[in-house]
């Protein structure tokens, strides 16, 4: 950054910034009702992120931190040039990046354009500046000053064993709702779509190819290979079409949600047990660089297309009117709907993971940890704005559950669809719908939710757009379509493994063997456990006739909230035991917030009496019909049996939503006692008499310190 | 000019390869000579093997984000 210099052009170019964000911001805030250009929405963002990031991060890196620049890092100090080295700040925040920006902030934003496109522009912003940032930059810089130790340990070693072992079981079933929605995004976007189904599976012998090429023929020779599957993926999606449009081939890939379900748990299990070579590290090769081209794309989409949002500002469901993409008010819904984008506790499992083992300065965590964060709140905003540029008639009609769009189960679905949306206010016709379902290759985009499929006809009309119509509307589509059904498979794949290697952890306190990770029986039955509980919540959503996004997608939001909140409270013991307790309201404030939000929102979800959103409430509300015996299987519920499994899985949503609120009660306390005992002033006295006391030992035991570091930097540091 | 241009050429598949978690090789047959003369560096076909092992190996823990 040059304009950090202190130099009166600095100054002035800031002063521009600033200037040119509050017009944008103002732009906005009066052309309230007309239409306004994305161009105004991407430039308030832009100049909100700079002035966040030149401001806000280097007060929280001067005055909180007092980040020192000659402090030696964990890169230097245990460099074996593997996992430990110092590196390029510019390089390092490349691979921070990919790993903190997943499917989550392209799906959130999307979920909160029901709203209109202003609650959920703001909160990202807002989100962002003052939470998600300041959480992945302080644990960043608390796990880099803590030997690049992970969250469970620092949370163990600063808080105590009890939350720490509370913090690893949390972590765990976080990672099991996470996915288990996001294969729910896959299956909602490839459901009876031959030519997604095609392209999806098409790049499991493409893997399969790169992985052996990798292994055998040209040895980690990555980048050639990545460009052949690049090409692969392009001949696939083209095939695809020609599968699609085939009457012998397209009935193989016509898949129902329940087909596809149980071929992902198949392919789940199969493809986390196979050597990692093979499958996993060939398609997360594809998937990263898909992904980060996929998102410059669409920035350079979105600037040349300049297109006009067409969703409201805020639509009548921000005012208190129950939506049908999710029910609940704009508070505390919107704040847990997008998490990543806005604060996603999984980012502080990233930033104490593998980045603080390879930042070479203390000083660049601002640009890694903050600055990073703020690219992926802009991915966030770019998912808002395509959502926001597609008509809400068909918004509306995509991400909504079927039960609602078609409550009668007519036979012409698009006629229902546009029928009932019209009819909350949102005109459509159904000769509109019918367009764009051909326009983009698919046979129905009624009822298509998850965010994925909205997500991509928002892109394909950018990316199509801005190239002047080059390549077909349904290829871009299919593009974008497997761009995310690619990355979110990697996901589903590590994630499975990732989450195996927690589990046999755990299993290992009862048996000691289920710990040994090359045991093949241990391996296969801790695999086959993760892969049936996020196959349960999976099977459950797919099957539920309400929609299983409405159930999951808030279980998801609050739980990666809480543990957002559970990481910036580990953040402010550290404040207090650094003795900064009066910078401490950084970490506070957001955690506040978020403990708030989450707390309400999990309130909601569980005891609210309406049914629409309480989960207990449902379970009530259908048990007592059963018992009435005025049950009769209608367009929604089709059986007896399936009305108890939608009772019996309210109520495991809800005993979950209450263990997680009893986790967040038992951190706060567990806070609040750490901090207090930093702050105990007898203590304090007792310390510094004590260290006088032992001032001449001390003396001697620093001299022994600094010859002995001098020594090893020497050795250490290449020359 | 063009001492430039692969410079960036450089920096960019260095950036590329640690988005994937391999880190640079000649970072590490550096710090292998330097450190530890004694030793023999990894091939860097034994590099990128050690590396994917690492990766998804369940050491490091989780490697992605949702």
């Amino acid at each position: 950054m040059t304009a950090s210099s202190s130099g009166a052009t600095g100054k002035i170019a800031w002063f521009f910034v600033a200037i040119l964000g509050a017009i944008a911001l103002g732009y906005i805030a009066l052309n309230r009702g007309e239409t306004i250009n994305a161009m105004w929405i991407l430039t308030a963002a832009v100049c909100v992120y700079l002035i966040g990031y030149r401001y806000y991060s280097l007060y929280i890196a001067d005055k909180v931190l007092k980040a020192d620049g000659t402090r030696m890092t964990p890169a230097f100090r245990h460099n074996d040039g593997l996992d430990y080295v110092p590196t390029n700040k510019v390089i390092l925040f490349g691979h921070h990046f990919a790993a903190i920006a997943g499917a989550g902030p392209l799906v959130g934003p999307v979920l909160a354009a029901q709203l209109g496109y202003l609650p959920g522009m703001l909160w990202l912003l807002a989100g962002v500046i003052l939470a998600g940032a300041v959480q992945d930059y302080i644990v960043l810089f608390v796990s880099t000053r803590r030997d690049a130790r992970s969250l469970g340990e620092l949370i163990k070693m600063e808080m105590g064993t009890v939350p720490g072992i509370i913090a690893l079981i949390a972590c765990f079933m976080i990672m099991i709702i996470i996915l288990a929605v996001l294969a729910m995004v896959v299956v909602k976007a490839l459901t009876h779509s031959p030519w997604g189904t095609f392209t999806v599976a098409f790049t499991i012998p493409l893997a399969i190819f790169m992985g052996i090429y990798l292994r055998f023929i040209r040895p980690g020779r990555i980048l050639e290979i990545s460009l052949v599957g690049f090409v692969g993926l392009i001949a696939g999606i083209m095939l695809g079409g020609q599968v699609a449009a085939s009457p012998t081939w397209a009935p193989y890939f016509d898949l129902s949600g329940v087909a596809l379900t149980w071929s992902l748990i198949a392919y789940g299990f199969i493809a986390a047990v196979l050597p990692v070579w093979l499958l996993l590290a060939p398609r997360d090769y594809l998937s990263t660089f898909l992904k980060i081209g996929a998102i410059v794309g669409l920035a350079i989409g979105i600037v040349l297309l300049m297109p006009d949002m067409k969703m409201p500002a805020m639509t009548k469901y921000a005012f208190g009117d129950h939506g049908p993409v999710w029910t609940g008010s704009l508070f505390p819904f919107l704040f847990i709907t997008i998490a990543c984008g806005a604060v996603s506790g999984f980012h502080a499992l990233i930033s104490s993971g593998t980045t603080p083992k390879m930042l070479a300065n203390e000083k660049e965590a601002r640009l890694i940890g903050y600055g990073g964060m703020l690219m992926e709140s802009f991915v966030g905003m770019m998912a808002l704005i395509s959502a926001s540029i597609i008509d809400p008639g068909v918004y509306f009609a995509m991400n909504s559950p079927l039960a609602a769009l078609n409550p009668s189960g007519l036979a012409d679905v698009a006629a229902a669809a546009s029928a009932t949306v019209s009819n909350w206010g949102f005109v459509v016709t159904p000769d509109v719908l019918t367009n764009i379902a051909a326009d983009v290759g698919e046979k129905s985009i009624v009822s298509r939710a998850g965010g994925a499929p909205t997500l991509a006809v928002g892109m394909a009309q950018i990316i199509h757009g801005a190239l002047g119509g080059l390549g077909s509307m349904s290829f871009w589509y299919h593009f974008a379509i497997l761009f995310e059904a690619l990355f979110i498979l990697t996901s589903v794949d590590a994630g499975t493994r990732a989450a195996r290697f927690m589990l046999q952890d755990l299993l290992g306190l009862i048996n000691p063997t289920l710990k040994r990770t090359d045991s093949l029986f241990a391996n296969l039955l801790a695999t086959a456990l993760v892969v049936m509980a996020w196959g349960y919540f999976l099977y459950v959503g797919v099957v539920d006739p309400l929609g299983g996004i409405n159930t999951l997608w808030p279980l998801f939001g609050i739980t990666n909230q809480m543990l957002a909140g559970i990481a910036l409270m580990l953040c402010t013991v550290v404040l207090f035991k650094k003795k900064e307790q009066m910078y401490a309201w950084v970490t506070i404030v957001p955690s506040t917030w978020l403990v708030i939000c989450t707390m309400s929102a999990g309130w909601y979800k569980a005891f609210s009496s309406d049914p629409a959103i309480g989960f207990f409430a449902k379970a009530n509300q259908l048990s007592s019909l059963l018992a009435s015996g005025n049950f009769k299987p209608n367009a929604v519920f089709k059986s007896q049996e399936a009305v108890e499994r939608v009772i019996f899985n309210n109520q495991i949503d809800g005993f979950l939503i209450v263990f997680f609120m009893i986790v967040v009660v038992v951190m706060i306390f567990f806070t609040v006692q750490a901090a207090l005992r930093h702050l105990n002033p007898i203590k304090i006295r007792r310390l510094k008499f004590l260290m006088h006391l032992c001032l001449p030992t001390r003396k001697i035991f620093y001299a022994a310190q600094c010859i002995k570091q001098a020594h090893n930097s020497r050795g250490l540091l290449p020359s | 000019m063009f001492e430039n241009l692969a410079k960036a050429g450089k920096y960019l598949g260095q950036a590329a390869r640690l988005m994937v978690g391999v880190p640079d090789y000649d970072t590490y047959v550096q710090h292998m000579r330097v450190t530890h003369p004694e030793q023999t560096p990894m091939t860097y076909e034994e590099f990128y093997k050690e590396r994917v092992e690492a990766r998804y190996g369940g050491k490091n823990g989780t490697t992605r984000c949702c």
